[in-house]
């Protein structure tokens, strides 16, 4: 069914649909979450589990689905986020289970995960069936941007939120805990750009020039100080830099993307840095990061897990000591934040690697999907995603193998964690949607049933790129 | 909008490269620090499971490990555990490890860049590495005279052969258990640790090497060595008033027996200890030379790292009445007893001091030796001439002087004994330090016997009652 062809003008590129790569490419992603699982029962009981089956049924149901829900409902989508999402998906499962089976009796941590997961990617079906076309999302600007401003700092609201290990991210209702940042980050992507779309024309608007850089107009900095009092705020009161950071970086990124200006994001770096700084000198819990950061053995049991992750990857070495038969349950938290930790320790630092590329892979594919979109809210919203998700994974990675100082954030896919399970499925489906509207061809094929409704949406491909 | 997407994806390329990059950065730089640092719990606990080689003394094993269910693999077990802690020290998993366990610890685990390739084979056949076993110079007759000796009392026994060096017995007491530390049961590890630790009498001690004791009248022998070597006849006589004022002081310095008159012979000096002949013979020498030969003696060096043998101690900068009180082991010489025994070593070999050690071979687990040690000649303190004279003149103190309690029958014992005042409010210390040659002459061991505190009352204490006879019996063991 994947064919290429161009118009006589030679105008319109038609893209493979890839369907099938994508299923080949599921398979080798299945199988390595399913042996993994397998080789860390063996290497840990030294039998194959006899429920393999199930488990292995399980897993390649819910890849199967997947694949099906993207296959007939946006066939020109990327083929290879999905699988990449899957493999890091199954690793993770992997890897907490592997955890479990350190305390004694065993702990459950990998069930109630393949039951977020499962959760993740039910939404992720449900937004590859009924959304289709992200484009209705454009319609609830000023809504999303207020919830999702609501959901960021509902963990201030007394009563509701909770700190939890000095950072105060979640909220508790009843007997769920939820962090609602990762669900904040999607909506508030989704409102920016559109609210960005809307208004890039005025942004862009050049104001006073300093320093050979064209400052904006002052009363269009108006949102981005809003951004970034709430940045201050969560970085403040919740604690947690690297939210702080996640989201002031999305901000300023999608608004340097949509008025085409440097000036913002110098500007929002000096923002950040200064406001950084300032917390540093006002706060001991940032002092504490930044020291655990550059010096960590200054004091061994203040910084025990971050110290504890660089044993392990050092007692890991290349390629790992295998699954099940490092140590990775030294570390504190190894299950959620530190679970690149556990990767580095069991699989190597070439498994780390790995783990880096496919999350390289996922934004490169996201940011080609912003690129060949024919729209501006679809590219916006692409970029501003891809962009988020890179930035997630720098900071926690880069704060397990000390690039960066340590922020508590999680490792999309592969943390324990419900909230960010699904916020992330979440956006792999946005990314999957937007790259099968990108990549579909403009002009009627006879496959569709609407040729009038297909040719209503199309949007001359590029704005001013 | 797409070049500001572009630049975007280059931001993002950066980020990724950044990480890879330090990662690389980790395994390539950091790596090895953190695996070798001893709070890495995974290389601890790797280490405290492995199947550490034997420590053998003759074919006893002293240090052992055995497989275990719990949660190390191996536990390390010590059968004679008192006779021989002070030589194996203890493997802990909290405290480190001491003594050969401490100095040979990679060799035994079998880590070693030595066994490499032998790791390297196990690797590839899926045999279970297996550690070095580490071969040491003690007899274990000798080792059980010493300790029987010194059983109850508080003290230390280093026995030597003067011919190569080897230690043929080393022992401390009040000695501990190391099993006790090396339990898997690393709560009732740390309690017995730390008793041991608490403890006043210092248990975990060695007495033998790492403490420094006023030798007191054993260090005349260095003082007679200086003085032959710096051209003081053997039969010269030397002014041996009953009282000998102090240069610069209002302070006189007595014998604790009858010299024999005012002018002496060196020998007749050694005899009975006389304390105003060997303060004058320090003077006659000087500080230069005293310590010069104090020195070539292993003064001031750390003779048996093996065993972390701290260095002993001969002054620097001193008036003449300091340098006075040297000559006779006082003011502020102080000497652990392996270094005494190390100057009757060379003394009764002829002038030749050889290099003390105790690990005779280390042999990987299918016996290939990795590591044998060659006699080493430390130095050559006094003169093969000298030496005969010196030798000669402690046999003298145990054939009719203080030592008569070493006599063995059919064989050539030399000795010194002391007494030595340490603090007003303790017993002295017992010293007696000597060599025995077999009836063809031959140098067969060298002993040193020092007792801290025997439980005895202050009168009862002296080198010739409580420390001869165990070197006696120690001696008589090798013989």
């Amino acid at each position: 069914m994947a064919e290429s062809e161009t118009t006589g003008s030679g105008m319109v590129v038609i893209y493979h649909k890839r369907r099938n790569v994508e299923a080949a490419m599921m398979l080798f992603a299945l199988a390595i979450g399913i042996i993994g699982w397998t080789l860390v029962e063996y290497n840990l009981h030294e039998e194959v589990p006899t429920n393999l089956p199930v488990v292995a049924g399980i897993w390649v149901m819910l890849g199967l689905i997947a694949h099906l829900a993207v296959r007939i409902r946006i066939p020109y989508a990327d083929p290879v986020i999905l699988p990449c999402a899957m493999l890091l998906n199954g690793l993770g499962l992997t890897m907490i289970h592997r955890i479990d089976q350190i305390s004694d009796p065993v702990a459950t941590g990998a069930h109630t995960q393949l039951m977020w997961t499962t959760i993740g990617m039910t939404l992720f079906v449900l937004t590859v069936t009924f959304l289709r076309d992200h484009r209705r999302l454009q319609a609830y600007t000023y809504i999303m941007f207020l919830s999702g401003l609501v959901l960021l700092l509902l963990p201030l609201v007394p009563g509701l939120g909770r700190e939890v290990m000095g950072a105060r991210i979640w909220i508790f209702i009843g007997p769920f805990s939820f962090q609602p940042a990762e669900i904040a980050k999607i909506v508030l992507a989704v409102a920016f750009a559109s609210y960005l779309v809307e208004k890039r024309e005025v942004l862009a608007e050049a104001g006073a020039r300093v320093l050979g850089i064209d400052l904006p107009r002052p009363r269009d900095l108006g949102p981005i100080l809003i951004m970034w009092v709430a940045s201050l705020l969560v970085l403040v009161y919740q604690r947690d830099l690297g939210t702080s950071l996640l989201f002031f970086g999305l901000f300023v990124m999608m608004l340097y993307t949509a008025t085409e200006r440097p000036s913002w994001p110098i500007l929002g770096s000096a923002m950040f840095f200064g406001g950084a700084y300032v917390g540093y000198l006002l706060f001991s819990h940032v002092q504490i990061r930044v020291n655990a950061w550059l010096f960590p053995f200054s004091n061994f049991d203040q910084n025990l897990q971050v110290i504890n992750a660089q044993y392990g990857m050092a007692w890991g070495g290349l390629i790992g000591t295998g699954l099940g038969l490092g140590r990775p349950g030294l570390t504190p938290l190894a299950r959620s934040d530190f679970i690149a930790g556990a990767i580095g320790e069991e699989l190597g630092t070439a498994g780390l690697m790995a783990v880096v590329m496919l999350y390289g892979l996922i934004v490169a594919r996201g940011l080609r999907a912003s690129l060949a979109s024919k729209e501006l809210f679809g590219k916006l919203l692409a970029a501003g995603l891809s962009f988020v998700f890179a930035l997630q994974v720098f900071i926690i990675i880069g704060g397990v193998t000390r690039l960066l100082p340590l922020t508590g954030l999680t490792t999309p896919f592969m943390s324990q964690g419900g909230s960010s399970m699904i916020a992330n499925w979440v956006i792999a489906g946005l990314l999957l949607v937007m790259s099968h509207q990108a990549r579909k061809p403009v002009a009627p094929v006879t496959e569709d049933p609407d040729p009038d409704r297909e040719k209503t949406q199309h949007v001359p491909a590029g704005g001013s790129a | 909008m797409n070049r500001p997407i572009r630049r975007v994806a280059v931001v993002c390329m950066v980020m990724f490269t950044l990480l890879l990059l330090n990662a690389t950065y980790n395994i390539v730089v950091r790596q090895s620090g953190l695996n070798a640092d001893s709070r890495n719990r995974r290389v601890r606990d790797a280490e405290f499971a492995q199947d550490r080689g034997p420590i053998l003394a003759g074919q006893e094993q002293i240090a052992r490990s055995e497989p275990s269910d719990g949660t190390f693999g191996y536990q390390r077990l010590y059968d004679q555990p008192y006779l021989y802690a002070p030589i194996t020290g203890y493997y802990s998993y909290d405290h480190g490890n001491t003594s050969l366990e401490a100095n040979y610890s990679s060799k035994l685990a079998g880590t070693d860049d030595s066994q490499f390739v032998r790791r390297t084979l196990d690797l590839a056949t899926g045999e279970q590495p297996k550690g070095a076993s580490v071969e040491t110079t003690i007899n274990p007759a000798a080792q059980q005279a010493a300790y029987n000796g010194l059983e109850g009392k508080k003290g230390a026994v280093v026995a030597m052969d003067p011919q190569t060096g080897a230690i043929l017995a080393m022992v401390s007491t009040p000695s501990f258990d190391p099993n006790a530390i090396a339990s898997h049961d690393l709560q009732e590890a740390n309690e017995s640790w730390s008793q041991l630790a608490e403890d006043p009498n210092n248990p975990l001690t060695n007495r033998a090497t790492r403490e420094i004791y006023p030798p007191g009248s054993v260090f005349k022998l260095v003082t007679a060595a200086a003085a032959l070597e710096n051209g003081h006849p053997a039969d010269a006589p030397i002014d041996s008033p009953e009282q000998l004022r102090l240069p610069g002081t209002q302070t006189d310095l007595g014998n604790d027996t009858y010299c024999g008159g005012n002018q002496i012979s060196m020998e007749q000096a050694l005899k009975v200890s006389c304390n105003t002949a060997f303060a004058n013979l320090a003077l006659e020498v000087g500080e230069d030379e005293m310590r010069a030969k104090a020195e070539e003696f292993g003064f001031g060096t750390q003779p048996l790292a093996e065993l972390n043998a701290v260095a002993s101690r001969y002054p620097t900068e001193m008036n003449d009445a300091q340098l006075a009180m040297t000559g006779i082991g006082q003011y502020e010489v102080a000497a652990t007893p392996l270094q005494m025994t190390l100057v009757a070593s060379a003394i009764a070999n002829r002038g030749q001091l050889y290099r003390p050690y105790v690990v005779e071979t280390v042999r990987a687990s299918n016996l290939s030796p990795i590591e044998t040690h060659r006699p080493d000649l430390m130095g050559r303190p006094l003169s093969g001439e000298n030496a005969d004279a010196l030798a000669g003149m402690m046999e003298t103190v145990v054939t009719e002087g203080t030592g008569t309690n070493a006599q063995i029958s059919g064989a050539t014992v030399g000795g010194k004994t002391s007494t030595a005042q340490s603090a007003p409010d303790r017993p002295p210390y017992a010293w007696f330090t000597s060599f025995a040659k077999d009836d063809e002459g031959t140098p067969k061991i060298a002993v040193t016997v020092f007792v801290e505190d025997a439980g005895v009352s202050r009168s009862e204490v002296s080198g010739g009652g409580l420390a001869a006879p165990i070197a006696r019996d120690v001696m008589e063991s090798v013989l």
